[in-house]
């Protein structure tokens, strides 16, 4: 027998009632254990995202969208417990309007921004660093050392990345030539 | 951090300081409530009385800026307890593990007759010359010690003369600590240099923002280090990190001075490999020093092998070439205050922001977000639309001025892709894939891949130096996958294609790579252990973990372990040993370096603090841009003169080009100012602020203020003030309470105001932003701005 949340709570609370004239039946004390509470869904363990505890928290999902997160019980750490903001990251979700969808796109003096296809984003802006750092490529210093670096492009962030990514972005921006390289560690 | 979050527990006493744990930590502040109900004690220190303090056993108010002042006078205590009680302390520790026995070239002066500044100031450089700021050396070129620690060159000596001048009044005066708790506070620390006793240190951002930031954790270090308390359990230094990834995102080097695995920036001197390695690789003649960073081009060239593969030859210096170089100090040249005065001045043309969100993070926000009006263009990757990717329709301006093209990337939440993350303690964890990013947003790991994958391409028709480009191993998998990128940054053996099992293992002659020598190891052909979750906590049952994910370096729970023991590798503390040498091998944690203990073989041993040429802990550091010994200099702004030398602030502190003529002085702007953060929040706010459930929590920005300065002003609590500094002001409510209070300082009275900067013009709910008041100067050794004391004034609505 399969019954939903809302009819469980009604068999539940009728019990109850009944529980309080026939005490015998055991009913008010013991719902029924056949009855599953919730769906079988995705649970994968992650870490917060937000201070640097460290804490471990549970992802529940179903069909590639989040349900539920909630503190990781095992984690030695938290052990299960959670701050208000790791409790919100629920809320960080999909499901969240506000979160980005689209490339966005704002032209020079423009009022507005236009959405963009990745492919067109990715080629231009691979245009724009071609473009700024041979026009200002430094191949050698007032010293007349050769040091091969542009100081014409910046890049910043990584302590909300995860390792893999700061790691090609360290990388990639080295091989850029790029020494302006900066990031939350700083400030 | 030195020892692992759940090892707060085995404290007995915990000093927290710059930082506000219950708040902004709270996982680890349960961790203090399990020793508190063990008998620990909580000390917190803080100019607000906050919710750290109000579960504190012993509170004590200090004003901002003034740590310095307040941990060496706590030295001052301990050294003269020493020469009382000796046997109160760990004198073995004291004496075998720290340089305090080292003798110190003789011409080596420092405040206390320089008046406020160390030999070798050359001010107009803001530098100095650390001729003078070295060991003496034997015949053998071994430092000369003296165990009686009498001679007057000796660091004990030299820092007992420093300290001579931190005298509990002159401490009160500075900090405006009453002096009858500042003791309760001397005594109760000092406490912990007992023989089984451990206390430690817990620090954040209020320690660290300062133009003497790096200076207020080497007296940390310091008086650790006397009470011994460093390498054991129970003890350590904590920072408390304040982002999910910011220690793996400085392991992997996203700042200007470092690259992966805290190699040196290559600067312009540099003309060869060997140049590089000469400059770098430390040397020793003490037989006993293992001077671990001996390994130095073993880890250089591996990392050369791992970013440029078969174009990283014997013959081309493995690729050495292909890395920028720098002309000079590379924090002073090109760290955030510099970047964004360069910036400014329309150097900089193009800005990457991944996840980051300057326009409301940088300090002196109206400076930095007018920078970027001067930007060709602009990339930001991010999950919401932040202050910065808007910051050409900030309040204030108009867009059709302002000519930057923007690109906003929408990037995917940590739970929504796979990877590692490492906490403040080391711990590198995995973290599954459980939902789908919404529309087309996509992992920062791909946006990268792919931006990698199109610069090649554009390159490949020619170019400025295209050989770095076109020569980097860029094979990171369709799609990009972090299990593939985690295998190189562990490193291969090149000769049979195997996952190295450690850092041991890797060589100078290209035949391994390795993208970041201290994790390698976390993933070797037993598997990927950043995903172990085995809860087994043996032999010692300290709460290490040892079997839970993996630690750097080589799964270390507590560094510098091996000062936990005595010269025959007995723990200090039997109830909490961390490692034990037991028939004939270390039990434990993974011992730093695996010697056997002093006296059970006295050749074979090395001394503890592997990571220092001479093998012990730096009491006397003279590897500090401002000094060897942490001396009180007051803030950039400060409402008085130094109370302890006519020098007024760091001599050697990095000062942005603009900083100069935004100055403010306290006959303007009277008021010390503070900024904090809130457990609802988080750092610029785009992560909390555009969550309904935390904005409902906590809506609004605020002013903090104290009942008096209040009364003083006429203002209600929730009623409007503003408040203004040389540098920018904005109106906000303003929260009147108790835990802030006016300070005597040098007999003036001092009022000190805080102020959350969780704040901007985006999201779901917006304010005004702190950082459009704080000032462009930075810390002498990191230039982290100093945002945490500051002039500002306020007045009523």
């Amino acid at each position: 027998m399969e019954l939903s949340r809302r009819e469980f709570l009604k068999l539940s609370g009728a019990a109850a009632v009944m529980g309080l004239s026939t005490p015998k039946t055991g009913l008010a004390a013991e719902p029924p254990k056949s009855i599953p509470l919730h769906k079988k869904i995705g649970e994968t363990t992650t870490i917060c995202p937000f201070c640097g505890v460290g804490c471990g928290f549970v992802v529940a999902s179903s069909n590639g969208s989040a349900v539920n997160v909630e503190g990781d019980p095992e984690h030695p750490i938290n052990q299960g417990g959670a701050c208000a903001k790791g409790g919100a990251q629920f809320q960080l979700s999909a499901h969240n309007r506000l979160r980005l969808k689209k490339v966005l796109y704002r032209a020079p003096v423009s009022t507005k921004w236009e959405e963009k296809s990745w492919g067109w984003a990715m080629t231009e802006i691979a245009k724009r660093i071609k473009n700024t750092r041979d026009n200002n490529w430094i191949e050698k210093d007032k010293d007349d050392f050769t040091v091969n670096r542009t100081e014409a492009i910046a890049c910043t962030g990584g302590a909300s990345l995860d390792n893999e990514e700061c790691y090609l972005l360290s990388k990639l921006m080295r091989s850029l030539g790029v020494v302006f390289l900066e990031h939350q560690a700083r400030i | 951090m030195t020892n692992g979050w759940n090892d707060i527990a085995n404290s007995d006493c915990i000093l927290v300081i710059g930082a506000n744990c219950a708040e902004n930590h709270p996982a680890a502040f349960g961790h203090i409530m399990t020793a508190k109900a063990r008998g620990a004690k909580l000390i917190s220190v803080d100019p607000r009385f906050t919710r750290t303090s109000a579960k504190a056993d012993i509170y004590a108010p200090l004003r901002s800026g003034t740590d310095i002042a307040f941990i060496n006078g706590m030295i001052k205590y301990v050294i003269d307890d020493i020469e009382r009680n000796p046997s109160n302390y760990i004198m073995t520790y004291i004496l075998e593990y720290t340089n305090a026995p080292f003798l110190i070239n003789p011409d080596f002066k420092g405040p206390a007759e320089l008046d406020g500044i160390f030999s070798g100031l050359n001010a107009d450089a803001r530098s100095y010359n650390t001729a003078t700021w070295q060991y003496q050396l034997d015949e053998n070129g071994v430092p000369k010690r003296d165990k009686t620690l009498k001679d007057p060159n000796c660091v004990f000596q030299l820092m007992k003369k420093h300290l001579s001048r931190y005298d509990v009044d002159k401490v009160s005066k500075i900090t405006g600590t009453p002096k009858d708790v500042y003791l309760e506070i001397c005594k109760t620390f000092a406490a912990t240099g007992k023989t089984g006793k451990a206390g430690n240190i817990l620090y954040a951002m209020g320690t660290t923002q300062h133009t003497h930031g790096t200076q207020n954790i080497r007296a940390y270090a310091i008086l650790s280090l006397l009470l011994a308390n460093i390498g054991v359990s129970g003890g350590g230094i904590y920072a408390m990190r304040g982002e999910h990834n910011v220690q793996g995102s400085t392991d992997m080097a996203l700042l200007a001075h470092i690259l992966p695995g805290y190699l040196g920036i290559v600067i312009n001197k540099d003309v060869t490999l060997q140049d590089y390695l000469k400059r770098l690789t430390p040397t020793t003649k003490d037989p006993l020093s293992a001077n671990w960073w001996g390994n130095y081009p073993k880890y250089v060239v591996s990392l050369l092998k791992a970013w440029y593969g078969n174009g990283a030859t014997k013959d081309n210096d493995f690729g050495f070439g292909y890395l920028p170089k720098v002309s000079g100090n590379a924090t002073a040249l090109h760290s955030w205050i510099p970047l964004f005065e360069a910036m400014n001045k329309g150097t900089i043309k193009g800005l990457f922001c991944f996840g980051q969100n300057p326009a409301v993070g940088g300090p002196n926000s109206n400076l930095e977000r007018g920078a970027m009006d001067k930007l060709e263009w602009l990339v930001v990757a991010d999950l919401w639309e932040t202050e910065t990717a808007a910051f050409w329709k900030r309040p204030g301006t108009n867009p059709v001025n302002i000519k930057t093209e923007v690109f906003v990337l929408p990037a995917a939440c940590h739970y929504e892709k796979e990877g590692t993350v490492s906490n403040s303690s080391r711990w590198v964890q995995w973290r599954y894939k459980a939902a789908n990013p919404p529309g087309e947003a996509m992992a920062d790991l791909e946006i990268i891949d792919e931006l990698g994958r199109k610069i090649k391409e554009v390159y490949k028709s020619g170019g400025k130096y295209t050989d770095p480009i076109l020569k980097m191993t860029w094979d990171n998998g369709h799609p990009a996958s972090s299990d593939k990128v985690l295998r190189e940054i562990n490193g291969h053996d090149l000769t049979t294609g195997k996952l190295v099992t450690n850092f041991v293992s890797l060589k100078d002659d290209g035949t391994t790579s390795c993208g970041e020598w201290v994790y390698c190891g976390c993933y070797n052909e037993e598997g990927n252990f950043t995903k172990r979750r085995d809860l087994n906590d043996t032999p010692y049952k300290i709460g290490l973990y040892s079997k839970w994910t993996w630690c750097w370096p080589l799964n270390r729970r507590v560094v510098y372990n091996r000062a936990s023991v005595d010269l025959n590798g007995e723990p200090w503390d039997k109830e909490h040993p961390v490692i034990w040498w037991k028939d004939g091998k270390w039990t434990g944690d993974v011992p730093d370096g695996g010697f056997p203990p002093m006296s059970v073989d006295p050749k074979a041993t090395r001394l503890p603090f592997i990571m220092r040429n001479e093998g012990v802990a730096r009491l006397f550091g003279m590897g500090l841009a401002d000094g060897p010994f942490p001396e009180h200099y007051e803030p950039w702004e400060s409402p008085v003169k130094n109370p302890m030398s006519g020098t007024q602030i760091n001599p050697t502190c990095i000062i942005g080009a603009s900083a100069p003529g935004q100055r403010g002085t306290s006959d303007k702007y009277p008021y010390v100012a503070t900024t904090y953060r809130l457990v609802e929040h988080w750092q610029t706010g785009p992560m909390s602020r555009n969550l309904s459930w935390l904005c409902e929590l906590q809506p609004d920005m605020f002013v903090e203020i104290s009942e008096e300065l209040a009364k003083e002003k006429g203002v209600a609590n929730g009623g409007k003030v503003i408040v203004e500094s040389a540098r920018g002001q904005f109106e906000a409510i303003a929260l009147v309470t108790k835990r802030l209070k006016p300070m005597n300082v040098d007999g003036k009275v001092i009022h000190e105001i805080g102020m959350p900067w969780h704040w901007g013009y985006s999201g779901l709910v917006t304010g005004p932003s702190a950082n459009v008041l704080t000032p462009h100067v930075g810390d002498a050794n990191t230039a982290i701005p100093e945002y945490k004391a500051f002039l500002c004034n306020l007045k009523k609505a």
